[in-house]
């Protein structure tokens, strides 16, 4: 093992890449949480936060822990990204304030009100169409038809080709870890998907009342210029549909293990919307991200040297019982607020009050048509470097 | 450091608040009714709106772009004295700050 650096009170030789690992993390984090505040990773030499105090601490300065060296493994710095860089995930202040001001007015409450009851109602028809009594897999027919459907609508994106979506998401938040296999595997089609993408963020094939176009509106008036507002719709694009339909699987599945929360919800379809932010804290879909410091900082005892990466592991965060009490049951009904699925500060998910939307939407139809929701058979696993979820995730609904 | 919260049907709450916290982490940590804050102090959500009193509006740095993108949002009116309280940080010199809430969050 290399020498930890200075100040460095703990060092670890676990792997937050490897297959035991994003297989089931939660023992891990339990370790890396009781190593101490900031911990050493030898195999990656970056710094590793797990406790929720210091994941706090990171993400509220964004001033010493920035994300404009890049939010994965890469420093930007001295590496050369695989893609044009976001403006808004891999873009600090000012510049990062502006476009996500252009980016929030589009995603804001007032601007959401709007498409709620649309979103309602594909939620009912999607839940009609689920069998009862028999088996499914509710990734594809569930998971992913529903943000594929009413989140691509919302932005304006054309009908054909929205798989790419998916293996877009797959691509950018792969990127996160290491240039493993896994990210091999998620670039191996990227021949297809990125021209999809790009073409799908430019002006005339977005629809005209869209999210997407809105972003463009706000070029015509001055805001941003025609190229940053197709990189800001390619933020819609990288990161509104895996993530949700991930935050969708996970919410199942934490039912399908305790039909007593889902008894809590079926009681109550409006407790649907404070269930998935236990979903959030309890199975974060996102798992973690990097940092990057930007000067020699002292965080909690240890003094972290300037352009070191810092993994942020905030489904780890989410179970610490430094802040929660019970982290590891499954509460609908607990007080989350506090919680750091969407992140935090002023990189914290621009999209989550749409993310909320959705899933309070299916968890509701679910809840209005569904007494019982069952695993059909063992679930598998999604084993990537960034999200946590389910490739398979077989279902017995019953009415 | 004193906060005093003042709720529409003329209640008035008085909280002890660290400095370093945020407004709105302050007033949820002690059970201030009427601040949801949803997204968790990312001014995402414009549900933790309050209205500071003017003498120490002036105390606090200026609405940036993001919050004022969020202010525009809000489901009670907008006053110049406005704020997203996750987007204040309490500062020695807001001791003894006073908090006018709105009628809702949502």
């Amino acid at each position: 093992m290399l020498e930890a650096p200075r100040g460095a009170p703990a060092t670890s030789d676990i792997d937050p890449f490897s297959d035991a690992y994003l297989g089931d993390p939660y023992p891990f984090h339990q370790q890396l949480r009781d190593a101490g505040p900031v911990v050493w990773l030898a195999q990656w030499q970056v710094f590793a936060v797990a406790r929720a105090a210091p994941v706090k601490a990171v993400l509220g300065d964004w001033e010493t822990f920035c994300s404009g060296a890049g939010v994965g493994l890469a420093n930007f710095k001295v590496e050369t990204p695989w893609r044009t860089p976001s403006l808004l995930l891999e873009t600090d202040p000012p510049d990062h304030t502006r476009n996500r001001a252009v980016i929030g007015r589009a995603l804001s409450p007032a601007s959401l009100r709007g498409l709620k009851s649309s979103f309602e109602s594909a939620a009912e028809e999607l839940v009609a169409a689920l069998p009862d009594g028999a088996d499914f897999d509710a990734v594809p027919l569930l998971a992913e038809a529903f943000p594929l459907k009413v989140f691509a609508d919302a932005v304006g994106v054309p009908a054909e080709g929205r798989r790419h979506l998916l293996a877009y998401g797959n691509m950018v938040f792969n990127a996160m870890g290491p240039r493993n296999e896994r990210f091999e595997r998620a670039m191996a089609h990227a021949a297809q998907v990125v021209p999809w993408i790009e073409r799908a963020c430019q002006r005339d094939v977005l629809t005209p009342s869209g999210l997407g176009a809105q972003i463009y509106a706000a070029a015509d008036e001055g805001a941003v210029s025609a190229r940053e507002a197709a990189l800001i719709v390619r933020s819609f694009l990288s990161a509104g549909v895996d993530t949700t339909a991930a935050g969708i699987a996970n919410a199942l599945y934490c039912f399908a293990r305790n039909p007593d929360q889902w008894a809590r919800v079926r009681a109550d379809p409006a407790l649907a919307r404070a269930a998935f932010e236990e979903v959030l804290r309890f199975e974060s879909p996102f798992q973690a991200f990097f940092r990057t410091t930007t000067r020699e900082v002292e965080l909690e005892g240890t003094v972290l040297p300037a352009e070191a990466k810092v993994l942020v592991l905030i489904g780890a965060a989410n179970r610490d019982p430094r802040q929660w009490e019970d982290p590891d049951r499954f509460d609908v009904k607990r007080k989350t607020l506090g919680h750091v699925g969407f992140g935090f500060g002023i990189h914290g998910c621009v999209g989550q009050m749409i993310a909320r939307m959705e899933v309070e939407a299916v968890l509701a139809a679910l809840a209005r048509r569904f007494e019982r929701i069952a695993l059909a058979g063992p679930p598998t696993a999604l084993i990537h470097n960034t999200l946590r979820s389910f490739v398979r995730l077989p279902l017995r609904l019953g009415s | 450091m004193r906060i005093i919260f003042l709720y529409c049907d003329g209640r008035e709450q008085s909280i002890d608040a660290p400095a370093g916290a945020t407004l709105m982490q302050a007033a949820v940590a002690a059970g201030v009714e009427g601040i949801l804050a949803e997204c968790g102090g990312s001014a995402m959500c414009a549900t933790c709106h309050v209205y500071l009193d003017a003498p120490f509006a002036h105390l606090v740095p200026p609405v940036n772009a993001v919050e004022h993108e969020m202010l525009e949002s809000t489901a009670s009116e907008r006053r110049p004295t406005s704020r997203l309280s996750c987007q204040v940080t309490l500062t020695p010199e807001l001791d003894g700050l006073r908090v006018a809430l709105p009628h809702t969050q949502v």
